[in-house]
């Protein structure tokens, strides 16, 4: 049994990590939370030269060809530094869904772009409140061109190009759904930053009026894609949860060392190392559960629905409950704009939701459990 | 990244699984599947002779022990391949309960402090079960802080004079030799004052009373000592050096992974796929489905957890601290799954008669065990302490008793 990754998977993680020390330190996450830029586009660019914008993507599309392993870890670093970059709209999410669907012409087109850094992409699906749904999805394709309103869509005002979910029947049926590629600088979208709890990371509204698109995939097959692309992003984006989990818990560890109080460091009151042990125990509970999830991306196994959810779940908790109790042991200064921890706590909160809910997750993992107990 | 066996590990799996289908008690293979936390008994049989039979199957072969010196009554195999033993033996391994303290944690010492030849008589015995051994530590005054033990030893010509009692022994109403950790000298620090020692539990002067725990079972004992007597020749690492020894023992036993620790979450998920509820299945039900999904990710991820330990073991490498969780999280998660269990059963769920109770009252007896494993073999507490302090290098406590003689420290809180 080798249930881990490899040492060049790990030499890796430590390169990603050095770089995203250097270049994307606090103050350069603050840049993008001050509103001073929609995101950091010099990382953007350094993290196209590093290569780690194409880690997964073949060769052949322009990408570095290593594989989902090296992304995971990737994605772990991006978590850990905060990064105000649109890699998760970008990379796990449109570049998956075209790696999964997409026609060679497409891949050729799009993927290439993703991995020199020259086009941002994101998925549009949701259309207001509510979670991944075949029913929530209005928006009309017609013609080759769609018609609707899409929100909240990461990343949405700065993306070149969306994968849209769209309604093409009206049997009720999940194949009623059909993907789309749309050219979001070709006319027809009209793009609005939406105010949200973590200004490191855009979300916008999409209005599409005859926006011209271009079918990914075959007609119909639109739910069944998103499906499988919303689980590969599920591990992504858990590891990026566990990146920030990580980090959260070593803010307050190294805060509980160094603040003096009552004539000790607070760290030796077992009030705050308990809380501390019990961040460490939900971090390390969500790593094992995102490894599992990576091994399963990785090798297409057919767990991977169920590892992803539990993964998804595990990290969304880890997370959440490692960052707000970060600001807990900071007590008052963990609550001021100076210090970083809401950074952390914006991000665990917005990561939290941005592929759909906690209780949507809860409720897919059960399903994909009861689907497995009866085969 | 992957769940293969290197071409050794194929081959001792398969050995052992051919082994292990020839000759385990097959007949209790059901019961024994079946049995939880608070609830593993045999129809018909004495758990107890039905498991002292296991093992001494196992050791005639040389499958007990794994990881032990073959000349110790071992087989001197690598970790990896006790922890292939183990998931091999799946539900027989419930039969290694009463011999878990014994090989886990009195055998390691023995090995490290103990004469070569009483290494080469007492281990063999121990390793195949024909003698169980049991670990005399704590004490009313001492349970977390062991170290404030009272049990005197006092040296008299070649033999050591022992007063005082022990108590939460696990198993020693049946075994027939402990270590006992004891006070030589109560004028120094509390941790320097202690020693470490053998015994034969039917040494005249040992009176052994079962408790009756809050659950009704009777698994742990007090011990009496009332002038018991002690060769020199039976003590175990150097007088008044007795904590380090004891901290020997503790150590070999976080090296041992792969035992698992119950979380209570297959048998819920099993309950809910059978249960119906007044409004339809309860597996359909959402708050039912978000309460297993909860579950079902802690379990998980302690199981992943413990998959990688085993991989660094494959790799002959030390298990990380990660491991340390186990405990601390399957001991509050199976309290709170069987009062799950039990609310999903509305009024019924206070039954608990086999007869009557759902499942057979599966439910309310790991119920009624639950709040034991949160405090045995170091508190929900204590184990957060440790992870603070040797995880995540957190300072000590203030400890106001480390450099005060023994004898000096308050025993009383409110007079």
């Amino acid at each position: 049994m080798n249930f881990d990754f490899s040492d060049e998977q790990k030499q890796m993680r430590d390169e990603a990590r050095k770089f995203l020390a250097e270049k994307c330190p606090s103050k350069a996450v603050r840049e993008v939370l001050d509103g001073k830029a929609p995101y950091d586009k010099a990382l953007w660019q350094g993290l196209a030269e590093m290569g780690f914008l194409g880690v997964a993507i073949p060769e052949e599309f322009g990408g570095a060809g290593a594989g989902h392993l090296e992304l995971c870890v990737i994605a772990e670093e991006m978590g850990r530094a905060n990064a105000p970059v649109p890699f998760s709209s970008t990379v796990y999410l449109a570049a998956e869904a075209l790696l999964l669907a997409g026609s060679d012409a497409q891949k050729q087109k799009w993927l290439p772009k993703i991995a020199s850094g020259e086009a941002i992409g994101t998925l549009a699906l949701f259309e207001g409140k509510g979670n991944p749904s075949p029913k929530a999805i209005k928006l009309q394709a017609s013609g080759g061109t769609l018609s609707g309103v899409k929100k909240p869509v990461p990343d949405g005002a700065i993306a070149d190009f969306a994968v849209v979910a769209a309604r093409t029947g009206s049997t009720g049926r999940d194949s009623d759904i059909s993907l789309f590629l749309v050219d979001l600088k070709a006319g027809g979208v009209e793009a609005k930053s939406l105010t949200n709890v973590d200004p490191t990371r855009g979300q916008a509204e999409l209005t599409f009026e005859n926006a011209k698109a271009e079918p990914l995939g075959a007609a119909g097959d639109g739910w069944s894609i998103l499906t499988q692309v919303l689980d590969r992003a599920a591990v992504l984006l858990a590891f990026e949860q566990v990146g920030g989990s990580d980090r959260a818990l070593e803010m307050g560890r190294d805060y509980a060392l160094d603040r003096i109080a009552f004539g000790r460091p607070i760290g030796s009151f077992q009030a705050v190392k308990h809380i501390l042990a019990d961040m460490y125990v939900s971090a390390t509970l969500a790593r094992s559960n995102c490894y599992y999830g990576a091994w399963a991306l990785s090798t297409n196994a057919s767990e991977l629905p169920e590892a992803a959810a539990a993964a998804r779940i595990s990290a969304t908790q880890a997370f959440q409950h490692c960052s707000k109790n970060n600001i807990q042991v900071h007590g008052g200064m963990g609550f001021t704009w100076e210090f970083d921890c809401h950074m952390y706590y914006r991000r665990a909160n917005t990561t939290a939701l941005t592929l759909g809910s906690l209780s949507y997750w809860e409720d897919q993992l059960i399903d994909r459990m009861r689907k497995k107990n009866a085969a | 990244m992957n769940f293969d066996d290197t071409p050794q590990e194929a081959a001792f799996r398969t050995e052992a699984k051919a082994w292990i289908s020839a000759n385990a008690p097959k007949q209790y293979e059901e019961e024994l599947r079946k049995s939880s936390l608070g609830r593993t008994v045999l129809k018909g049989a004495n758990i107890l002779e039905v498991a002292k039979a296991w093992q001494k199957k196992k050791a005639d072969a040389g499958w007990a022990c794994l990881h032990w010196p073959k000349e110790y009554g071992g087989r001197g195999s690598s970790p990896i391949e006790r922890v292939i033993w183990q998931q091999e033996e799946g539900p027989f391994g419930k039969l290694s309960g009463m011999f878990i303290i014994g090989h886990g944690m009195c055998g390691p010492t023995m090995m490290a402090f103990a004469g070569e030849e009483q290494k080469r008589k007492y281990l063999p015995p121990l390793a195949s079960g024909e003698k169980v051994w049991c670990q005399l530590f704590s004490e009313p005054a001492g349970g977390s802080d062991v170290a404030g033990l009272r049990t005197r030893a006092e040296k008299r010509g070649d033999d050591w004079i022992i007063n005082g009692q022990k108590i939460w022994t696990s198993g020693a109403h049946y075994s027939d030799y402990g270590i006992l950790l004891t006070r030589t000298d109560p004028n120094v620090a509390k941790h320097k004052g202690l020693t470490m020692f053998f015994l034969d539990m039917k040494s005249p002067g040992v009176e052994v009373r079962p408790i009756k725990q809050a659950s009704g079972q009777s698994d742990f004992n007090e011990v009496y000592f009332t002038d018991v007597k002690i060769p020199d020749s039976q003590r175990l690492g150097a007088v008044n050096d007795g904590w380090n020894v004891s901290l020997t023992t503790l150590m070999n036993e976080r090296m041992s992974i792969g035992a698992g620790v119950s979380t209570g979450f297959p048998e819920l998920f099993e309950f809910c796929n059978s249960l119906m509820l007044d409004d339809g299945p309860a597996i359909e039900d959402r708050n039912v489905r978000s309460k297993l999904a909860n579950y079902a990710v802690k379990a998980s991820g302690l199981r992943y957890t413990s998959m990688r330990a085993i991989s660094a073991l494959s790799k002959g490498e030390r298990p990380g601290p990660e491991n340390s969780i186990g405990k601390l999280v399957a001991g509050s998660m199976v309290q709170e799954v069987a009062m799950y269990a039990l609310d999903l059963q509305g009024a019924a769920g206070v039954l608990s008669g086999p007869e009557d109770a759902e499942v057979a009252g599966k439910f309310q007896a790991m119920l009624l065990r639950a709040p034991g494993t949160r405090v045995e073999g170091g508190t929900d507490e204590i184990m957060r302490n440790i992870i603070a302090e040797r995880v995540l290098g957190l300072p000590g406590d203030i400890r106001v008793d480390k450099d005060v003689p023994f004898n000096k420290i308050p025993t009383k809180g409110r007079a």
